[in-house]
Formats: C-alpha cells, structure tokens, sequence
C-alpha cells in the first residue's frame, strides 16, 4: 500500500519523490532532484522579487514591503509598493516564467536546443507586430501590444506552412525559423531606418526589451496568457516527454500525437506573444531557462514547470541587476540577458561540438 | 462482428508510401491467444503491416480491426492499454536512464493526479526483471551496446503490459544466445496467455516458436497455419526463389530450413530431392 502524504521511492538508483494519498488515488510523481531544483528556484524568484520591493530611490524595509502586500501599509509605503513597484516584479515574475515555459516547449517539441522562440523568429515577428503599430500606425501602450501578438502569432503560421511538407520535420522547422528571423530582422531594421529620430529612439528601445515603465494593463495580460495556458501545457507536460522520444513510440505508447503537438505548439506561441507584447523581445530568457533547468536537475530536458521557474529566476536575477548593478543605473533588462544570454549560447555551443565529437 | 472474430484483423487493408502500394486490399486474421510469426523476402510489407496494426502507419484504405472496431476510432489510450509494440528503430533519446525509459511504458496506465501506483513500480520492476536490465537502471540509454538497447526497448514494451504485443524482429542486434532469451521470453509471455505477433528474419526460429506462421510477399499473404503444415520445400522457393531442403529439427520436432548448398543452387536445380 501506498503510505500517505509524501516519500521516496528507489528504483534502480533513481531516486524519486512520490506525493499520495492513503488510497492511492492521487499520487504525483517526479525525480527527486527536479523537485528540490523547482523549490530552489521558486525561492530564488521570491527572495530577488522581495528585494527589489525593498531597494530603489526610496528604500523600504521588508517588514514594511510585507506590510504593504498585506494592506496593512501606510498611504506613502504604498504608493512606491505597490505603484511604483510591484507591477514591475510581478511583470519580470510572468514573463520570465511565459518565456521559460514557451522555450522549453519548443525545444522539446524540435529536440533541439536551439529550437527556443527567441531563435525561430517568433519573438522577431511579435517585434515586427510591435514596430509596425509604433512607426506605421503612430500606436503606443496596448497597440503595441496587440501588434506584437499579431506578429508573434502571423509568424509562427508562416514559419509552419513554409517547413510543411508531408508533416513538419523538428529541424526543418528549426532551419526555416532562423531563415524567416533574419528576414524579418531586415524588415525591422528598414522600419526603423525609416522613421523619425524619436519615434525611432522609442522603437529601439521597446525592442531592447524591458520591464520599466510597465503597469497592470501589462501584468494583466502576461498574467492572463500564464493563468490561462501554464496549466494547460503542465497537463500535456509528460506527453512532451513522451514525444522526445519519437512520434512512433510516443503514438504506441497513447499519446494522440498530433493533438498533443498543436495544443503544447499553440499554448507555446501564446506565451511567447504575450511576454513580449509585455516586455518586448527580452533575449535569451526563453532560449536558456530550458536547458540550464535541464542541467540542474540532471534529466535530458527539463519539464515545462523547471523551465518556467528557471525562466522566472534568471529574468528576476537579471532585472536586478540591470536596475542596481550598473552605474547610472536602469538599463534595460534586455542589456543584461543579452550579455549573460551571449556567454551562454557560446558555453553551449563549444559544449554541444564536444560531445559531437 | 461475430463470435468467433479475433481481437485483431484487417479488413481489405491497402498500405501505401505515397503512391507505391505496399500491400493491397489484405484480409489477414491474428488467431487470440496465438504466437503468430510473420515471415517473408525483404519489402514483402511484412513490417508495414505490423506498424499498421499498431496504429503507427494510417491505412490507405480499409481497416484494422480491434475488438471489432476500427483502431483508427479509439483514444490513443485505449489503444495502447490492449496493444503493444517493440519497433523496429526506435529514436534513441539522448540523456534518459534506463529506469526512466522504461517507466515512461506506464504512460497509458497514468493520468495527471495518478502518476505513479503500486502497480507501476512493479510492472517496470518486472519488465526488468524479465529483460536482464535491471543492473543497467541508471545507465543512458543512448551509451548501451545494440543488444542492451534493444533489451531496454523490450523492457518499455512489456512494461505496457498488453493483452497483445507486437514484435518487430525482435532479435536483431542480438547475439545467438540473447537472440533465444527474447524468443523464449515472448514464449513465456505466450504462455501466460498474450497474443504475440512477431516479425522474423530467421526461418528456423519462426518454425520453432510460432504456433501460426504468416508467409508474405510482394504485400500479399501466401499462406498461413502451422509450421508444420506451411513450411514446405515449394513454399520456401516460391517465396524466396531458393531452393532448400525441409528436415525435421531434432531439438524440436518442427520443420527446420537447410538451404540447398552453393553447387546445386548453381547448377539450377530447381528441386532438391533430400
């Protein structure tokens, strides 16, 4: 009989945690490692979000900031909280998780590390979307929004009918993606060469990618796009584990591949469209919370909730820094993960031709 | 359907890649409770319709028939409840372990708030077991030896655990020793009570094992029964334009296969007299 509430299972070597109930009805499964990683990270998340309530122009103490959080603070605590603050925490919190969540998708539906929507162009395309509402239509705040989420979405239809051929081969797609990002790369550097010098500061900053001087018609709508699709990927979550291991296996196992596919495809492209209408096109994020999540807790890829918490972490650590660390302070988020997202994509690069060789 | 249907047949089942037909328009019934072999010259279609009965491959036209209902017509599930299948090359991924491959064959059993059971942990011990794996449980996969990998994969299969499984040549990569644990694993499971449907290279093993033989070519089956009764001299030339002899195995009392030696095929004979 299954014990009730939570212990640890050893097969073979493996050690895994297993949560149930007395009755065995209910019983969650996973590595033992993934979920010390997941807890570790959602902690790291908490501890950075806490801090950057706390530090700023204005210092607050923590017990003031948890004060305020309970609505217990006084009028000018609040203000800098949950005004100034808080949507900007909560932004980093959201979008980093969306970019994660939709990274790990992708590279486990391409088995290809580079597979992530910051490669294949979906995050160019949204930036498309985004400059076209700027420029063209002279649209700001939730135009922008919106044509980001255009862009993002006519994207990864184009991106799929280009690579269709008798069915969507996982590197095709890769290959055609990168080919469609250049392209539209071009086409956003013609928009902006095209524009008057302000609007064209303000559209190179927006595709730098940031978190600052963002609201709650922003968390909104990152925070609507996570509550909505999350739960809907983490259901199919061990059907991606099991499409890694091929569409022939994973079909003999039970697993309705197509459906599977297009839901965890959509829900992908559906977060990857709303953390950059949020925040732009933060690079890296989504291209790196998968595999270092992966490495972390030592699995041949990380499952959608590691890479959603791991994108989380790195966006919140990056905010951070990019508000405290530099002199001057306050650059853009997307200064940072760019830098650290560059020393990454060498490190995996020189990696990934090692064990090739 | 009728009382005496199978679990399993086709029905005027046409298999195709792209426009090159495969098999046309096959009525083939797998016997319940059978350890049926499926035997033929390369690209007779005898793997593409073991795919098409696991549901891999979508028929062109006709059906496979599962407990009398078009296997196209389930949840994927259900499917993979009754029916399962050991392919032929199977993506090896990279980075799992062993013991996770094969507890990832509970897939169809699980579902979101019951992920791990009792009876999990055993039918992936047991498949183990019953495989050899057990000491490779936290190697990767993809660092294994051909015939531990093909091991491995078994294991996933019969951590399944199927009323009907499906085997496609099993015994490649496998040294002659480990070729006779699978077959006689499969005869153990046969035992028990499965339906096994194997496809196989080797005559002689298919002879010693099957309870039903299927003989194909050119997408078309020829024959089917016992060894005993299929497996003739004529059959075997018909079917693989070679002329051999067909002696009765000592070991077994099955019909054992001896190809005609190199002179004789030369000189053309068409019949060996024994």
């Amino acid at each position: 009989m299954t014990a009730p509430g939570l212990h640890l299972t050893r097969v073979g070597g493996a050690r895994r945690i297993v949560i149930g109930s007395r009755s065995g009805r209910l019983s969650l499964r996973m590595p033992f490692r993934s979920a010390l990683a997941g807890t570790g990270l959602l902690l790291v998340s908490l501890g950075v979000s806490l801090v950057s309530l706390t530090s700023g122009d204005f210092p607050v103490p923590v017990a003031d900031v948890l004060k305020s959080l309970i609505g217990q603070g006084d009028a000018g605590t609040d203000f800098i909280v949950q005004e100034l603050r808080l949507p900007r925490v909560l932004i980093t919190l959201l979008v980093g998780a969306a970019f994660g969540a939709s990274g790990t998708i992708f590279q486990g539906l391409t088995r290809n590390p580079l597979g992530s929507p910051d490669f294949v162009g979906l995050t160019v395309g949204a930036a498309t979307g985004a400059l076209v509402v700027i420029l063209l239509l002279g649209g700001g705040g939730f135009g922008v929004a919106i044509g980001a989420i255009a862009g993002c979405l006519a994207t990864a239809v184009a991106i799929y009918l280009l690579a269709f051929r008798r069915g969507v081969q996982p590197f095709r797609l890769v290959l055609m993606g990168i080919g469609v990002s250049a392209l539209l790369e071009a086409a956003n550097s013609y928009l902006i060469y095209r524009a008057q010098l302000d609007e064209a500061v303000a559209a190179q900053v927006w595709l730098i990618g940031s978190t600052n001087g963002r609201g709650w018609t922003e968390v909104t709508l990152v925070g609507v796009a996570v509550v909505v699709l999350l739960p809907i990927v983490l259901y199919h979550g061990r059907h991606l584990d099991m499409l890694a291991l091929g569409d022939e296996t994973a079909t003999l196992h039970g697993v309705p591949v197509e459906r599977s596919r297009a839901v965890l495809a959509l829900s992908g492209v559906g977060l990857a469209a709303a953390a950059t209408a949020a925040a732009g096109p933060i690079a890296f994020v989504a291209l790196a919370a998968g595999p270092l999540a992966g490495r972390l807790t030592r699995s041949p890829h990380a499952g959608i909730l590691p890479g959603a918490l791991m994108g989380a972490a790195l966006l919140s650590v990056s905010d951070w820094l990019a508000q405290h660390a530099w002199p001057g302070g306050d650059i853009p988020v997307g200064n940072v993960t760019a830098a650290l997202g560059g020393i990454y994509l060498t490190w995996l690069l020189v990696h990934e031709r090692r064990r090739v060789a | 359907m009728s009382t005496n249907d199978p679990r399993l047949q086709t029905e005027t089942l046409t298999l195709a890649y792209d426009k090159r037909v495969i098999v046309d328009r096959l009525d083939v019934r797998i016997a319940d409770g059978s350890f049926t072999v499926i035997v033929g010259p390369n690209a007779c279609g005898k793997s593409t319709l073991l795919k098409s009965l696991a549901r891999v491959l979508k028929p062109r036209a006709g059906a496979v028939l599962l407990d009398g209902q078009a296997i196209a017509s389930y949840p994927s599930k259900q499917v993979a409840k009754r029916l399962g299948m050991l392919p032929q090359s199977p993506v090896v991924p990279g980075g799992i372990v062993v013991e996770e491959l094969v507890a990832r064959g509970r897939f169809a059993h699980q579902k979101l708030l019951r992920q791990w059971s009792p009876e999990d942990e055993a039918a992936v011990a047991g498949a183990m077991r019953q495989t050899e794996v057990t000491d490779l449980a936290d190697r990767f996969v993809d660092e294994l030896s051909g015939g531990q990998r093909q091991r491995v994969w078994l294991a996933m299969a019969l951590a399944q655990q199927t009323p009907i499984l499906l085997l496609d040549e099993p015994t490649t990569f496998l040294d002659l020793s480990h070729q006779f644990e699978v077959l006689d694993l499969c005869a153990d499971l046969h035992e028990q009570g499965r339906t096994i449907v194997a496809v196989l290279h080797d005559l002689n093993h298919a002879c010693r094992y099957a309870t039903e033989l299927i003989v194909m070519k050119d997408g078309a089956v020829l024959a089917q029964g016992a060894p005993a009764e299929v497996m003739t001299e004529d059959l075997v030339e018909r079917v693989f334009s070679m002329p051999c002899r067909v002696m009765n195995d000592p070991e077994t009392d099955t019909p054992m296969v001896v190809p005609a030696s190199r002179e004789r095929r030369r000189a053309g004979s068409s019949r060996v007299s024994a």
